[in-house]
């Protein structure tokens, strides 16, 4: 990789040993992925790393580093959302103590590291933070050091701008430096798609299903999706975003999907169509059948595979303000149909701290409430994952939680019947 | 039983000379699904948590040579390598059939850099590499990114 000589500079230690560990970090990185320099951060950050869990002490040694040579992100961040919730996502005795104590026991701690070292605001905790309340959208064109895999999709596919999937302390190294190396989705080859798939089923198909058989087709490719667009329409509106978000989540969950096109719809198909797609891709055509053995493949982990529910998790990723309102009437009308007025098991939906804020503005926030539903700003998946918690049999509808977890994936209408008493969750 | 000697080259990301026991994921390694359980219970040595990948569900990986053809899921992944490097209850190697990605990059550079791991990594070691290898085969790696599998009789093949 050719450096500057500013970045030669701190390689040599101009701006102390630790930067020049961050740097020698970061030129070994750029130069096995095939990168020829360092190019300029134009955005601010996201890091994937926001829980305080007690074994990853590699982080706060090297928080605690950067920190004691006084060094601070030239880009702020946002950061994934908190782990823990106690008032909204209750816990028992045994599982506050595996919280607090043995799981999450340097979240404390590690928040006050984040904030000395560029954390943007005390409440900027969210998977979502490209969500416009949240307010950390990049523009096309945009070169972000960001992690969070269903983040980092959704900024290069749905807003355009350029992102590696970089791995947590990458996305932080990338702020300190404000450089990041250039390779991959930096690039217009690197955007070019190697996958076509056409979509020839009857009906627009469920995102988190969609979204989880390409990532189990392609892998780390790069998708263009054709005849989305024919249910999708041509407009970005909130619904589509929506439906992008979830669908990307899954893919690069269920895969490694950093960047996929959607024929007539994102901004890099739009501005150059199938000019985008390289000479010879793989091909692949997704029917309805196709998406239903997927789903039907999906393993079920419970040890008793007929338990019933002890909880419901939606909102992996976050919700956005469309789909908090679109699930409330969706919940309400449900329950009315069926003769109920509050949900018939513990069910936690989960959004950003500044999607709430908007949505507590809206008439439907105090009828989601009185659906005796919880509203939470934590990650989903910090509270399943843990060896108490996790054994309990949890339902889903979010693709990423089903796969990082033993929980239970159900499509979204089926998980609306559930919870509103229309069908038994078995 | 005489068994024929398989070699193969593949680029050095993290060198250094080892002889140790495959474990085979023929598909793309959720980092963060097949080491979570076992960071979290601070396991010295780790089982395979990933329920999607049949491969290498419940396989012990710590100190063995794992050979994939690269890594998927959450961006966590490269951290993941790192922390459990730090522990040293890591896979002795990665050998990956195809160019290495991000995530892994990273997690063997935070390794390397940051825990003076001696963890090895080599990548674009081809299909056919991962066609031929088989949990339970012995391998040696050199130093110059020459990867040499024995295999496995069929007497003496382990099931893990």
């Amino acid at each position: 990789m050719k450096l500057t000589k500013d970045e030669k500079a701190i390689l040599d230690g101009s701006e102390g040993p630790t930067m020049a560990k961050i740097m020698r970090t970061m030129v070994m990185f750029g130069e096995i992925a095939g990168a020829k320099r360092l190019v300029p951060v134009t955005h601010e950050g996201h890091l994937v790393t926001s829980f305080g869990i007690s074994i990853l002490k590699p982080v706060y040694r090297i928080m605690n580093e950067i920190i004691d040579s006084g060094i601070k992100a030239k880009w702020s961040f946002t950061m994934d959302p908190r782990p823990i919730d106690y008032v909204n996502v209750k816990c028992n005795l045994l599982n506050k103590f595996v919280f607090s104590k043995v799981m999450y026991g340097q979240q404390k701690k590690y928040e006050e590291q984040l904030r000395k070292v560029g954390l943007r605001g005390t409440n900027d905790f969210s998977c979502t933070c490209y969500l416009p309340e949240m307010g950390n959208t990049p523009k096309k064109g945009d070169v972000l050091s960001w992690a969070e895999s269903s983040a980092v999709v959704y900024a290069n596919s749905v807003l355009g701008a350029r992102c590696n999937r970089n791995s947590g302390m990458f996305d932080l190294f990338g702020n300190i430096l404000g450089k990041v190396p250039e390779f991959g989705f930096l690039l217009d080859e690197g955007r070019e798609a190697n996958w076509v798939i056409d979509i020839k089923t009857t009906t627009l198909p469920e995102a988190q299903i969609l979204g989880s058989a390409i990532g189990m087709a392609v892998g780390d490719g790069v998708p263009f999706i054709k005849g989305l667009d024919k249910f999708l329409g041509k407009k970005l509106d909130a619904k589509t975003c929506s439906y992008l978000k979830d669908m990307g989540a899954a893919s690069a969950s269920n895969g490694a999907v950093g960047l996929y096109h959607i024929q007539n719809l994102t901004p890099d198909a739009v501005e150059k169509g199938t000019a985008l797609i390289k000479t010879s891709p793989n091909h692949l055509e997704i029917t309805d059948e196709y998406l239903q053995k997927v789903y039907d493949n999906y393993p079920i982990l419970w040890k008793n595979k007929n338990a019933k529910p002890y909880l419901c998790f939606i909102g992996c990723p976050h919700l956005s303000l469309e789909q908090m309102v679109s699930w409330t009437n969706n919940i309400t009308d449900s329950l009315a149909k069926n003769g109920r007025n509050i949900v018939t098991m513990r069910t936690v939906i989960t959004t950003s701290p500044a999607v709430l804020d908007a949505f507590k503005k809206l008439p439907e926030y105090q009828k989601l409430l009185d659906t005796g539903v919880k509203i939470s700003n934590i990650c989903p998946l910090m509270y399943v994952d843990n060896p108490v918690a996790g054994k309990k049999p949890i339902i889903t509808c979010s693709n990423k939680l089903r796969t990082y977890s033993g929980s239970r994936y159900y499509k979204e209408s089926e998980i609306i019947d559930i919870i509103t008493g229309k069908k038994e969750g078995k | 039983m005489a068994t024929k000697e398989l070699k193969f080259k593949g680029r050095v990301i993290a060198g250094g000379d080892l002889v140790g026991e495959a474990v085979v994921s023929k598909q793309g390694l959720n980092t963060l699904a097949t080491f979570q359980n076992s960071l979290i219970i601070k396991a010295k040595k780790v089982v395979c948590g990933d329920q999607n990948n049949a491969d290498i569900y419940k396989k012990v990986l710590t100190g063995k040579i794992l050979c994939l053809p690269m890594t998927i899921g959450s961006t966590t992944g490269g951290l993941v390598i790192q922390t459990v490097c730090s522990m040293g209850s890591n896979p002795s190697a990665f050998l990956f059939s195809k160019t290495i990605d991000s995530l892994a990059l990273s997690g063997i550079t935070l390794a390397t850099i940051w825990e003076n791991s001696k963890v090895i990594a080599i990548d674009k070691l081809g299909d056919e590499f991962l066609e031929t290898v088989k949990t339970g085969d012995q391998i040696e790696i050199k130093a110059d990114g020459t990867v040499i599998i024995h295999p496995a009789t069929t007497s003496n093949q382990v099931q893990k």
